[in-house]
């Protein structure tokens, strides 16, 4: 008999690594998706990605003397490095990944103390370090190519884009956003650079240029309602950015729509269901309350937008995420449940005179 | 029809109940064990005061330690026989450390003490129920073990509204509250009545959770034409936490730091209400409890009305023993209970259940880091953020830990139950609140100290001070003599003179 216990004697059967194993599993269809849309190279980066991520963190633990086996069981590198993988151009070159996926671990998380210290999301430290480093490679994006049609890349030709440096130039093709704001500095209003380009199909089957999580926005739509349904997140920080996105996409666009895009192509464009669902979900980096995730989902959705629209990168997610996790600690200051028998201030009830 | 604020309750988890280990077996008895060790530290207050000696011949029901202060309760003896012994026995607490027992060697007769008995327990005053449930020695059975008869005098003093019957048994594995409603109810209903005619309480409602549908009927069906209600309320952990059930049936939240009766309620667990009415109806003390005996480990798991004083072991024995080895004795429920260091812990009257578990059950694999998923915030049914405070304990700032409203905790394992890293949460708190106790005693310890020494310094300081005040008492006298003396001198020269 164990000579230190202390009740509950009983615990539900759920650990970190399964909360993180089912958050992959609602990851898989998305990214399987993305494989058969744009073939062999995606298939390598995001095994680059993965290998990279797995690979530093067993090293730092090494250095640290923990233990190497449970920290890597537990899944959290294999899924910051999954997450990053999804936001990255799918024919970017391998060391991209490599480098995006050493940063997202050792920078974004085991600098502040490995899991569950670190105050930002390392997927989108790690992709907006790539993005400020390597504008080209990160803003490169390839026509989608299903596996079964004729221009499909094959094995070796996959090898050759992702690590090689074969010109994929014949399928470069810009992603919605970027195209929306290239035709804006060049004073094309979007009566005039939107049709031919954008339809509300194609963009919800993913036929248009993106990174694997842009193109499979539906069923990373359904994969987060799948968490939500398991209660492995709630619904406060995906639906307050969704909605933080559409509503002043809603009013712009009724007010301007020359000049504002409309709410679908702003739900189903960029990282935004990545985002959503996967992103501002994650436990380290937002508040801890409903209330306290949904001012923080608003303000990633709110920041989203005007980055989208006013700013000079055409997509915003990543770092609308990252500003609003330095404001986590802040809205956990000042967000908190209201304890029992006292008021929103922790000030006893008062006692009713009448009964 | 009473609308059931559901949507006030907040928190809560749903363990798997493991009830259908137990449920379907009826109140039993066990073989009379041979010696019975009678704890005299039962209840929340003071321990009692033995009133017997060492070789004494009781009755069953007769008083053998009597309560000391306002807050206590009196002991009697559980069955007939005599006082084998008087001395310090293991007590049913996770340090196992003895306390002050009377030992008794039933002599298997079990014969009662007669006892005078009201024709109408309902013509009682409700000072005399008050009375009568005190020198009872009836506690609150829900396991809190707080003295009923004092409940019920705060109570009728400050007047109640609503009595609240604690029906909810959400800890996962007991069922003796379920089985003695079905079993009991309609002397469970008239101990109800009798509590709401000592505290004058407008209505009754007996909370019960909806997975105990054969319950529901049976105290509906007891109740009726009573003015007692039954009210169906959802099964989670901790709805018989009294506060939450206070919050789900009347829609109100007792203050904090405040008492039930402050809004207006009284709460009592279904099984203290049976007791009262024992007690009332038939003059029967205390002496007795149903207890669940349950647990992967334990082969026929069951429900057994067990004399106050039987060591675990006898009721393990009744349930068929071990069909296997457990890893742990578990008194009460799995979310709140105390580890038992060894099977000759007696039972006491606020023990529930005894449990055996199995590795599978008890679940306890090594923390890991914090995720902050906040799943236990979710949990919690008081509204505290448990991986705050927790973060705060490890840091040693049991300040901040308080002001994140640390002794709001009620301990109820909530959060320690569904977190996925496995973080022994409520064992933190329990650590920073013994702290907190010890700090505040050494602080008070301090502060005696200082008085006394104060005390001291003053004593000193008047003494001087007297000393000093005779000192010139005395030279004043002397110096009045003098004068006196001086004067007289002068007066007889003049005299001379003249």
């Amino acid at each position: 008999v164990n000579t230190l216990t202390h009740s509950p004697h009983a615990h539900a059967p759920i650990s970190v690594s399964k909360v993180m194993a089912t958050v992959m599993l609602c990851l898989l269809p998305a990214t399987l998706y993305g494989f058969w849309l744009y073939g062999w190279p995606a298939v390598f980066l995001w095994s680059v990605a993965v290998t990279a991520a797995l690979l530093s963190e067993a090293l730092v633990l090494r250095i640290q003397d923990r233990p190497v086996r449970t920290a890597l069981l537990d899944g959290s590198a294999l899924l910051t490095a999954w997450l990053l993988a999804l936001s990255l151009p799918p024919f970017a070159p391998w060391w991209i990944a490599a480098v995006g996926s050493v940063f997202a671990v050792l920078v974004g998380k085991q600098v502040f103390g490995g899991l569950g210290q670190n105050v930002f999301n390392p997927a989108m430290a790690a992709r907006v370090m790539l993005l400020i480093s390597f504008p080209v490679e990160m803003t490169l994006w390839a026509a989608p190519t299903p596996v079964t049609s004729a221009h499909a890349p094959g094995f070796a030709e996959g090898l050759d884009i992702t690590f090689g440096s074969a010109q994929w130039d014949a399928m470069t093709s810009a992603s919605l956003l970027g195209h929306v704001k290239t035709e804006f500095t060049r004073g094309t209003d979007l009566f005039h650079s939107l049709p031919g380009f954008f339809s509300t199909d194609a963009a919800a089957w993913g036929h248009r240029a993106g990174s694997l999580g842009e193109s499979a926005a539906l069923i990373l739509l359904v994969g987060g309602l799948v968490l939500i349904a398991r209660r492995i997140i709630t619904w406060h920080a995906p639906a307050a950015m969704l909605l933080g996105v559409a509503l002043p996409a809603l009013i712009a666009h009724a007010v301007n729509p020359g000049r504002y895009l409309d709410v679908l192509p702003h739900l189903l464009s960029g990282g935004l269901m990545l985002g959503a669902f996967f992103i501002a979900t994650d436990p380290v980096t937002s508040p801890n309350t409903g209330r306290g995730q949904f001012i923080f989902g608003l303000g990633c959705g709110l920041l989203t937008w005007i980055i989208r629209t006013w700013g000079s990168y055409p997509e915003g997610v990543a770092f609308a995420v990252l500003l609003m996790n330095a404001a986590t600690p802040i809205i956990d200051r000042y967000v908190k449940p209201r304890i029992y028998g006292r008021d929103q201030r922790g000030r006893a009830l008062a006692v009713e005179a009448g009964k | 029809m009473k609308f059931l604020n559901r949507f006030k309750l907040r928190g809560g988890v749903h363990p798997e109940g493991r009830k259908d280990l137990s449920v379907r077996q009826p109140i039993s008895s066990l073989p009379l064990p041979a010696f019975l060790f009678v704890s005299l530290q039962q209840h929340i207050g003071a321990p009692a005061s033995p009133a017997v000696q060492v070789g004494d011949r009781i009755l069953k029901g007769q008083l053998i330690a009597t309560g000391q202060g306002t807050v206590s309760a009196p002991v009697h003896a559980p069955t007939s026989g005599h006082v084998a012994a008087i001395g310090d026995y293991p007590a049913p607490h996770p340090s196992g450390l003895p306390v002050p027992t009377i030992t008794i060697e039933a002599d298997g007769e079990d014969r009662w003490l007669d006892a005078e008995t009201p024709a109408d327990p309902f013509s009682l005053s409700p000072e005399e129920i008050a009375v009568r449930v005190g020198a009872a020695g009836i506690v609150g059975l829900g396991g809190a073990a707080f003295p009923s008869a004092v409940k019920l005098n705060i109570s009728r003093r400050s007047g109640v509204k609503t009595l609240i019957i604690n029906g909810g048994e959400c800890e996962p594995y007991l069922t003796c509250d379920d089985r003695l409603m079905r079993e009991r109810a309609f002397e469970t209903i008239e101990g109800i009545r009798l509590i709401q005619l000592a505290v004058g309480a407008e209505e009754a409602l007996v909370g019960i959770e909806h997975n105990k549908p054969e319950a529901i009927a049976a105290m509906k069906s007891a109740a009726a034409g009573t003015n007692v209600k039954v009210i169906v309320v959802p099964a989670m952990y901790p709805m018989g936490w009294d506060k939450q059930l206070t919050r789900g049936l009347v829609g109100k939240e007792v203050p904090a730091g405040g008492r039930s009766a402050d809004i207006g309620v009284l709460v009592h667990n279904v099984a203290t209400a049976y007791a009262v009415q024992q007690a009332i109806r038939y003059g029967r003390s205390l002496v007795s409890r149903i207890v669940t005996v349950s647990g992967g480990a334990v082969g026929k798991p069951g429900n057994l009305e067990v004399p106050i004083g039987t060591p675990a072991q006898a009721l393990f024995d009744a349930c068929g023993g071990f069909r296997e080895t457990p890893v742990r004795l578990v008194m009460g429920g799995p979310m709140m209970g105390h580890e038992m260091t060894a099977t000759h812990i007696p039972v006491v009257k606020g023990t529930s259940g005894v449990l055996a578990l199995t590795p599978a059950e008890i679940g306890q694999p090594q923390p890991a880091p914090c995720i902050r998923c906040s799943t236990c915030v979710r949990a919690c049914p008081v509204g505290l953020l448990p991986l705050e405070m927790a973060a705060n304990i490890r840091a040693s700032d049991l300040n901040a830990a308080v002001d994140l409203g640390l002794k709001d905790c009620i301990a109820c394992g909530s959060c320690s139950y569904v977190c996925p890293a496995h973080i022994p949460l409520v064992h933190y708190f329990n650590f920073a609140k013994g702290e907190l106790a010890a700090r505040e005693r050494s602080k008070l310890k301090q502060e005696a100290t200082k008085k006394l020494a104060e005390a001291r310094n003053e004593r000193f300081e008047r003494i001087a001070r007297e000393r000093e005040e005779a000192a010139r008492q005395r030279a004043a006298k002397k110096a009045a003599q003098e004068a006196a003396k001086k004067a007289a001198e002068a007066a007889r020269q003049d005299e001379a003179v003249t």
